[in-house]
């Protein structure tokens, strides 16, 4: 079982805020999931090539040429706010 | 890791720069990368706006550009690359995750040579990777004071590419001359401006201070911020002090943190605790396919290398025949340099050249804010000029004021001659204009005689003045002894 700790830390590295019952729910769930996983590395895939993706597809390339933008308003039209030509955010400390 | 000689201490430093590309489109998308005048959120399409169920392609000239670079900082090229997603939530990030390279990036294990205060250093070059910039912030509070920050999304998604040094360097100095002569080898290659103030070249830098007789640990202190040469080392002289004094106090090793560079007070102010790589929970990028990097294609890209800066300098020093200073001068100025490249092309004083360049040129260029390619007085004007001076046309006094003018008008030098007269060298000419100077000054003929050899040079100035600078100075000098003598 995960410890609640490492619950806590995933959950505020997605910004998610979980209630104590979620964080439970969590601790249980992602444990199962990360069972699953468990089971799949138990597999000796040591005769196989490293594989970082499924598609058999290599070097897909685009030329350097410059196309379309989107119109301004466009771009600002799912922001929640705006200000001038700005999407607008809740203030971020600069230091992060 | 050799000591330093302050009392018991070793710094180790390494750098981290990225690196803005040059090439026409965004890394993954056709958005222009040349967005710097364009009005704020006017070059973004679904794909850097990070929207869902878009598809990046991948920019294979910023492919080749990172290779090139690798190449030029002597690293291997692995057989395979790919992207990977670095996750992190902060607003400048659209996706929530930026495309990097974690794993396999294009270039790894390279070094780059440079020498401060005369000694040769190797400084190893730990990886060359590619990834996507952010989006710009602005922070700021509105009218009813509320803070907010502000979003212009038209750099994210441009070509970033980010050099790793290894923690070789052992000084300020070392890390000011790394990042000078990293710069100047992206400007060569044409990948990037490399222009620091513009934030086309960042610099962040990682710095540890360990007792000289005890291990050097894991921990290092991050600092941020820097947005010169100067300001990097002056935030590194500043950490350094910082850090020994931490030791001093009993109470080290410092504390592993982000520290911001802040320029008006001369210090770095804590941020935040360092996030450590896992984190970041890398993952291979699902949307772009891996790369083979086969040995035709980087054969290919090697063959474009150009000349690089330290080969130039070299050729510079010993071929052209320049000081090593000024060759350096004109190395750390690309512009500088084509300049320089220009005039001696039909001229067979390269040193008088440079002279002129790095003494007259330059300085006229900074008093009027101006670049070289932005001279009114162009390479061909210039040799013009000294033409006239080696024909004794012009005195070196006169040909240095008839700069200034073509400087300050953009006459041409023959021009301002014609009005202005050419030097005079005439024997019986310059007799008169002495003989007129010693008989209107008597009291300094007087001081002469009595001893006080400075009068001559009250005198050859009357005789300058009476012939509006014109006269040959060594023979007015010459006149002036032979008369009084």
């Amino acid at each position: 079982m995960l410890d609640p700790e490492v619950v806590e830390h995933v959950s505020q590295l997605a910004r998610l805020t979980l209630s104590d019952e979620e964080k439970d729910k969590m601790r249980v769930e992602l444990s199962k999931t990360l069972e699953h996983f468990r089971a799949l590395s138990e597999l000796d895939t040591s005769a196989l090539p490293p594989t970082a993706q499924v598609i058999p597809i290599e070097n897909n390339m685009r030329e350097d040429a410059v196309g379309d933008c989107l119109p301004k308003d466009d771009v600002l039209a799912n922001a929640p706010r705006t200000r001038g030509d700005y999407i607008r955010v809740p203030a971020v400390l600069k230091a992060f | 890791m050799a000591a330093r000689a302050n009392g018991g201490y070793q710094v180790v430093i390494g750098l981290e720069v990225h690196a803005q590309l040059l090439t026409e489109s965004k890394m993954f998308c056709a958005c222009s990368s040349r967005y710097a005048d364009a009005p704020p959120n006017t070059v973004v399409c679904p794909i850097c706006l990070g929207m869902p169920g878009v598809l990046p392609v991948i920019n294979e000239q910023a492919v080749e550009m990172t290779i090139l670079t690798g190449l030029a900082l002597n690293c291997r090229i692995p057989s395979h690359a790919k992207f990977d997603r670095k996750n992190y939530a902060y607003p400048d990030l659209m996706k929530w995750y930026q495309i990097s390279q974690y794993d396999l990036p294009f270039c790894v294990g390279g070094h780059l040579d440079v020498t401060v205060d005369g000694i040769n250093r190797r400084l190893g070059i730990t990886r060359v990777h590619l990834e996507e910039d952010t989006a710009r912030m602005i922070h700021g509070r509105d009218e009813t004071g509320e803070d907010y920050s502000l979003l212009d999304v038209n750099r994210s998604g441009a070509p970033l590419m980010e050099i790793v040094s290894e923690p070789d360097m052992k000084t300020a100095a070392e890390a000011r001359e790394y990042l000078m002569s990293l710069r100047n080898i992206l400007v060569y290659l044409d990948v990037s401006t490399a222009n620091m103030q513009e934030g086309a070249f960042r610099c962040d830098a990682n710095i540890s201070v360990w007792p000289r007789d005890g291990e050097i640990g894991n921990s290092k202190v991050e600092v941020k911020n820097m947005n010169s040469f100067r300001s990097v080392y002056r935030a590194l002289e500043f950490e350094e002090e910082r850090q020994i004094a931490v030791w001093e106090s009993g109470e080290g090793p410092p504390e592993q943190e982000t520290r911001g560079w802040h320029e008006a007070s001369g210090t770095t102010v804590s941020q935040r605790t360092k996030e450590y790589a896992h984190d970041y929970r890398y993952f291979a990028e699902p949307d772009l396919p891996p790369l083979v990097l086969d040995k035709a294609w980087v054969d290919d890209i090697a063959a474009r290398m150009p000349e690089l800066p330290s080969v130039l300098e070299t050729r510079l020093i010993e071929t052209v025949g320049i000081r090593a200073d000024d060759a350096r001068q004109l190395i750390n100025n690309r512009e500088l340099l084509r300049y320089f490249e220009k005039a001696t092309a039909g001229y067979g004083d390269p040193q008088r050249v440079a002279n002129w360049i790095t003494r007259d040129l330059v300085k006229a260029l900074g008093d009027a804010g101006a670049s070289p390619s932005e001279s009114p007085v162009g390479p061909g004007d210039l040799i013009e000029l000294l033409k006239l001076e080696d024909s004794n046309r012009v005195s070196g006094k006169m040909a240095r004021d008839i700069f200034r003018t073509m400087f300050e008008t953009g006459r041409s030098a023959a021009d301002i001659v014609a009005q202005q007269g050419e030097q005079i060298t005439d024997q019986d000419e310059i007799r008169q204009a002495v003989r007129k100077a010693i008989q209107e000054n008597p009291k300094a003929v007087a001081d002469f005689q009595a001893g006080k050899t400075q009068a001559a040079g009250f005198l050859v100035g009357q005789v300058m003045r009476a012939t509006r600078g014109r006269a040959n100075p060594a023979r007015v000098n010459e006149l002036i002894a032979a008369e009084l003598g």
